[in-house]
């Protein structure tokens, strides 16, 4: 088994851990840390064609690594800007969840 | 079984681990340590798919700076860090969930074990950008950010200003203008200030360092910029500076500075080099490297902003 293939089968890993926590957990700060394993699961899925892509000389094919770069980047902005939602979010209805069954029992407030 | 192989395994299995346990751990806290603990081991799989350039990033902003961004968050969620509603997933969800992962999963591995044997590569097309458009790179990454995808490059800068924005504008209205919270609510630490005293400025040097040798060796305005916002944050959290407010003059113009300097730079390719994005082949290292150094210095304000979060309207 090469690495590129070993790194591959990690990656495939990743993403279904990340896509059951981000099914179960119940708070978004914990459901992002589990879309995060997704995304760095699909950017190694994808990275390995840059080991494969070996061609005119490079050991490796670096489209697929500047765009892996590039996207590890937006990620974090995406991410970013989602705890930025979740802190105001919370700010405003001291919820940290967006069901609204939850948000009534627990807070015994009437709901508006 | 060869010792590189044998640890390669090991790798793996430590990286898939510490993701399982960021999933599982009980408390925020820890689950973000653990996150920050992949990001790094994450790196070294990267490097041992020849791919040093991804290993900066993924380590810098993957494991670093996120993990940053997510401690924060539970330090301002406070209370309602570990807060869960009261309807917990039954079994029969859990079972569901694990299987559709399961079957996600098990897809993406059959994928990756059929590959085609003659695989598809634009390798051929970059290494003809790196030899003429990006000429004097020894760095193919760089040559294919800064010239072959020239464009891309440029857009994801703008995707980091629209994330700014993005933030800032979570803000309640009363606040708008003035500066984030601190990083931390604390007084000064003493050996958190002693670290920052000592750290950023190494830190710093170190940043323009690979910015500047990622013309020729891994490295770049990517991975420069986040060590730069790294020292940022650290000299913010020991509260020897506090986060500029969002209204700064110098914190806008450092903000739009990346892109700002490499739309003109494209649109001058139009003028001297016939087409949106070229270079004048003898002029091609010095302008990508002018693009480059605004970059760094874009990426190293944006990063720190993002993870401040919005202005606040507290005192101060």
């Amino acid at each position: 088994m090469t690495p590129s293939v070993l790194a591959g089968l990690v990656g495939a890993a990743l993403v279904g851990l990340g896509l059951y926590g981000l099914i179960l957990h119940p708070h978004p700060l914990r459901k992002l840390l589990a879309f995060n394993l997704i995304g760095s699961g699909v950017f190694l899925v994808f990275g390995i064609v840059a080991r494969r892509g070996a061609a005119v000389g490079f050991r490796f094919d670096p489209v697929p690594q500047a765009m892996v770069i590039t996207g590890i980047v937006v990620a974090f902005a995406a991410s970013a800007l989602a705890v930025a939602l979740i802190l105001r979010l919370s700010a405003e209805t001291s919820r940290v969840t967006l069901d609204p069954e939850a948000w009534t029992r627990r807070n015994g407030e009437d709901a508006e | 079984m060869s010792l590189l192989a044998f640890l390669d395994i090991l790798l793996a299995l430590l990286v898939v681990a510490v993701a399982v346990w960021t999933i599982v751990a009980r408390d925020l806290f820890a689950a973000v340590v653990g996150y920050v603990a992949y990001g790094l081991l994450l790196a070294f799989v990267w490097i041992r798919l020849y791919a040093p350039d991804v290993a900066l990033t993924e380590a810098a902003v993957g494991g670093g700076v996120t993990g940053v961004l997510l401690i924060t968050a539970g330090k301002r969620l406070g209370a309602l860090k570990n807060v869960a509603p009261e309807a917990q997933p039954g079994f029969a969800f859990r079972l569901l969930a694990g299987a559709l992962a399961a079957l996600v999963a098990g897809a993406i591995g059959a994928a990756i074990l059929m590959l085609p044997e003659q695989p598809p590569s634009l390798a051929p097309e970059a290494a003809a950008a790196a030899s003429t458009a990006g000429a004097g790179l020894g760095n193919p990454i760089t040559a294919v950010l800064m010239s072959y995808r020239s464009f891309d490059t440029m857009l994801e800068k703008i995707v980091l200003i629209l994330a700014v924005v993005g933030v800032w504008s979570v803000g309640s209205d009363k606040a708008w203008g003035g500066a984030p919270a601190p990083f931390r609510q604390s007084k000064p630490y003493a050996p958190m200030v002693f670290l920052a005293q000592m750290l950023a400025p190494i830190g710093v040097l170190i940043g323009i360092h690979m910015f500047w040798t990622g013309a020729n060796a891994p490295g770049g305005a990517f991975q420069g910029g986040a060590l730069l916002a790294a020292m940022w944050m650290v000299i913010m959290m020991a509260r020897l500076v506090e986060p500029p407010r969002v209204d700064a003059q110098w914190l806008r113009l450092a903000l739009v500075a990346g892109p700002a300097v490499f739309l003109i730079s494209g649109i001058a390719g139009e003028v001297a080099a016939g087409s949106f994005f070229a270079y004048p082949p003898s002029l091609a290292k010095p302008i990508i490297l002018l693009i480059e150094a605004f970059m760094l210095l874009s990426i190293a304000a944006a990063l720190p902003m993002l993870v401040a979060g919005p202005p606040n309207e507290g005192p101060g």
